[in-house]
């Protein structure tokens, strides 16, 4: 659907509470690689999207982007890091997300517009601990089934990846 | 020199090559590689392209040092060193940025956007001895450019850039001929990652066609799945779908030459990039022929090239243009820089295609390069075992008479050898 349609009908109601316990299960989902019940929040035309560390503003078609994806780059992301031939996140890492400060920022028709804080700490045997720092920024479309993700937008708060190395998970 | 010991045992006449593993764990050899390679080599700085305007400048690490590369008034782009002239302070804390000026926060010695110096207030307390005019911000001992691409050398006594890059030059024209005028540019968006592993090992796996079916086993799927083809050759010598070559350039500097097979913005169409886009890359190409002639063209279309500029450029021409530097941060630890090039005048929807088709494969969310860094830190992890299991095995292809194969490790072997004559002194 998109934004001409949206315009056309009333605003859906929605709270914070709501969008915080959907926050709260797609973080479960992620954190205990249930990505195929994570997928399924989805909408069919879901974006998923990390800009540069150093350009949190440009656009995707004409900015280098960490991950830039449509629906079907993300499907492929998921075969991807469930492969155990996907070496980066073999053993899995184990990941533990914390959301907080969530807002809701904007409501066009059935597209609720939702920020929230995170920090996730993942961890691999041997290696060091790594902390992802910043904000997710959502389009979430809400339909009678719940809402389904229609952008998901990470914002990561530190100068440059550097320590963090690879974004190989779902973040 | 220091006249270091050999790190390679190098037995033409059997066929066999080795490198000592204490090369990529020790502190020693790597304070030996900040006095014989990084301070004796040309060391990329970035692009022209990057400062747009006068007055532009971008702040960086290059070789471990603070220096900001910048446009000046005038026009002339220059490396100066981050350092103030009065107690050797950053005098540009700012990542990018226009300025006339920089300015010393500590005791506010002020520099011009050339380098010279401005301003030393109360410079009336000073001695008659003291020539403040001498006081401009230091630049190192080189700074040359070959097509807008900048490196910088400490040694004033080193030949130029040209004389450097030698038969590279010509993988160089390679990629900067994909513009219609012949202006590349990087594209905003900087990658910069972390990798626990020594440096040495990305050079290595920048260019090593061997890992590809082993290491980038999900990407492979991922391009099937895509609908690109990827049929194992018929050749039982090649790793990969089609012919490739490792040609060793001089100088240290070497290259992969291969048959494309996975697609090039400029221009060999693959389903990923959708029909959509079939006319404009036939467009893309077509342009090229008239330009470059159809032989040229081809050359540049179907063939990706994935090279290194001694020590620590690659410029990577397969799936998209990446431009590549890393520096060692300790034995056991690199930085990684990484940006996309293109050229200037591609259209909206070129350009997308191109950032697209570099994250099917390169960066740290990508399809492959989490796991080449998967790899790279493994080793770096082993090889604390370097003790008692001290050889790396490099001998692949090592018999093979004429052409050498990219899946073979006869360009990183020429790395190594270039690498160890540096390191011990020996005439290169």
């Amino acid at each position: 659907m998109n934004a001409g349609m949206s315009a056309g009908i009333a605003n859906v109601p929605v709270t914070r509470a709501e969008v915080e316990d959907f926050f709260f299960h797609e973080a479960a989902l992620l954190d205990e690689w249930r990505l195929k019940e994570w997928e399924a929040l989805l909408a069919d035309d879901a974006t998923y999207f990390i800009p540069p560390n150093d350009d949190l503003e440009g656009g995707h078609r004409g900015t280098l982007y960490i991950i830039s994806d449509d629906r079907e780059r993300i499907r492929q992301r998921i075969i991807r890091v469930m492969d155990p031939n996907c070496h980066a996140e073999f053993p899995r890492s184990r990941t533990c997300r914390l959301i907080s400060n969530v807002r809701i920022t904007g409501v066009e028709g059935d597209i609720v517009h939702a920020a929230a804080n995170f920090v996730c700490y993942r961890y691999r045997r041997y290696q060091r601990e790594f902390v992802y720092v910043g904000s997710y920024q959502y389009a979430l479309r809400k339909t009678a089934e719940g809402f389904r993700i229609k952008e998901r937008r990470v914002l990561l708060a530190a100068h440059e990846l550097g320590q963090l190395g690879s974004v190989s998970f779902i973040l | 020199m220091t006249g270091a010991r050999s790190f390679v045992v190098d037995d033409r006449e059997k066929g066999i090559f080795l490198l000592d593993r204490e090369a990529l764990v020790s502190d020693e050899v790597l304070r030996g590689e900040m006095r014989n390679i990084f301070a004796k080599c040309w060391i990329y700085v970035g692009h022209g392209s990057e400062l747009k305007k006068n007055g532009d400048f971008h702040t960086r690490k290059v070789a471990g040092r603070p220096v900001i590369f910048a446009r000046d008034g005038k026009g002339q782009v220059r490396c100066h060193l981050n350092t103030c002239r009065h107690r050797g302070a950053l005098v540009c804390t700012e990542r990018k940025g226009n300025t006339r000026r920089f300015n010393c926060v500590y005791h506010g010695w002020i520099y011009n956007n050339d380098g010279s110096m401005a301003r030393v207030p109360g410079d009336e307390a000073y001695t008659a001895a003291f020539d403040k005019t001498t006081f401009g911000l230091k630049a190192p001992a080189k700074f040359e450019s070959y097509r807008d691409f900048w490196f910088m050398n400490l040694d004033p006594d080193a030949v130029s850039l040209v004389d450097y890059l030698g038969a590279a030059t010509e993988y160089i024209d390679l990629v900067v001929d994909q513009s219609p005028s012949n202006n590349m540019e990087v594209i905003s968006g900087t990658q910069e990652y972390d990798v626990n592993a020594n440096w040495k090992l990305m050079v290595e796996n920048s260019v090593d066609d061997y890992h590809l079916p082993s290491t980038h086993s999900t990407w492979l799927n991922f391009m099937a799945n895509s609908g690109v083809k990827m049929e194992p050759s018929k050749d039982p010598a090649l790793v990969l779908p089609t012919h490739g070559l490792a040609i060793d350039l001089g100088n240290g500097h070497f290259t992969t030459d291969n048959v494309n097979f996975r697609g090039r913005p400029v221009a060999a169409w693959i389903p990923i990039y959708g029909e959509d886009a079939k006319p404009e890359m036939a467009a893309i190409r077509e342009e090229l022929v008239q330009r470059v002639g159809p032989e040229r063209a081809k050359r540049i279309c179907d063939t990706n090239r994935n090279l290194v500029i001694f020590p620590n450029l690659v410029i990577n021409d397969g799936s998209s243009v990446t431009i590549r530097t890393f520096y060692p941060d300790g034995a056991n630890k690199m930085q990684v820089t990484a940006w996309a090039l293109g050229p200037v005048e591609e259209s909206e929807s070129a350009r997308a295609r191109r950032l697209d088709a570099f994250l099917t494969f390169y960066g740290p969310g990508g399809f492959a390069t989490p796991d080449d860094v998967e790899a790279l830190e493994l080793v770096q992890q082993g090889l604390a075992n370097y003790t008692d299991d001290r050889w790396s095995e490099m001998s692949r292809g090592m018999g093979r008479e004429g052409e050498q194969l990219n899946s073979d490790e006869h360009h990183l072997r020429t790395f190594w050898r270039h690498w160890d004559k540096m390191m011990t002194g020996a005439q290169a």
